[in-house]
């Protein structure tokens, strides 16, 4: 696979930071020339996986956040979003629709969102270590316009 | 984030004006659930027009607002969602559980 350019970002588990991350995607997916659809898509997919990471890694502390975002080949867009916090015990339960642990303002809907504004959606976890969750998404080449 | 609000002949409409996310989904359904308990709607309309993004955090507070008004014997619903949280509402499957209009 060629990567053809890619961001680092690091930052802490503040809330705060959502609105950043988001926004980070959004400027980075740009260079591919996308619709306003496809960018709405990758901020909530993105702003799903960073508050994740808020909520259920690092529960009662801090702790480090990184994405990378790449471009593969010319057209396909990833977002890897990692933690070192608490890790998942049972990934496929936790993708379950409406499964959450978290408190009421959770809806428990984050990784069906994932899953249905990406093309592929890769969730690793090791309790204890951490987690990474790698979407990827391809931006179409729109005909007429390049 | 910004809340606006209407009332009139028992309806209560709130405006969610901004982006929602997790950072801002306690301070909104808490302002929900005060506008509420002080209104006392029949009806309770979230209206998202001038919403600019939301998340799965959004669907947290919609499910919110259903079910205290259910518990108020009320009605709630979703109005005039602009396209990003549309395709949220979508893909979450909410609208079976609460009604989506567009005016």
């Amino acid at each position: 696979m060629n990567y053809s350019n890619y961001i680092k970002l690091e930052f802490p588990s503040k809330s705060s930071n959502e609105a950043f991350a988001r926004s980070a995607a959004a400027a980075f997916a740009s260079q591919l020339d996308p619709t306003l659809d496809e960018l709405g898509d990758i901020k909530t997919a993105v702003s799903e996986a960073v508050t994740n990471c808020i909520v259920h890694a690092y529960p009662d502390e801090l702790g480090r956040i990184s994405m990378r975002m790449r471009i593969i080949d010319t057209d396909v867009l990833e977002f890897s979003v990692k933690d070192w916090g608490r890790g998942i015990e049972n990934v496929a339960q936790a993708m379950e629709p409406l499964y959450t642990t978290g408190g009421e303002d959770r809806g428990g809907m984050g990784f069906t969102i994932m899953g249905s504004f990406m093309d592929t959606l890769r969730v690793r976890s090791s309790p204890g270590k951490g987690t990474t969750v790698t979407m990827r998404r391809c931006i179409c080449k729109r005909v007429g316009i390049r | 984030m910004n809340i606006k609000t209407a009332f009139s002949a028992g309806r209560l409409t709130i405006f969610l004006v901004g982006e929602l996310d997790h950072h801002q989904a306690k301070f909104v359904i808490n302002n929900v659930d005060e506008l509420i308990d002080e209104y006392l709607p029949r009806e309770c309309v979230l209206d998202l027009s001038e919403l600019g993004f939301m998340d799965s955090s959004g669907i947290a507070v919609i499910i919110r607002m259903s079910r205290r008004m259910n518990n108020l014997g009320g009605r709630a619903w979703i109005e005039n969602p602009s396209r990003q949280p549309q395709r949220v509402i979508d893909a979450s499957g909410i609208d079976r559980l609460v009604p989506v209009s567009v005016r």
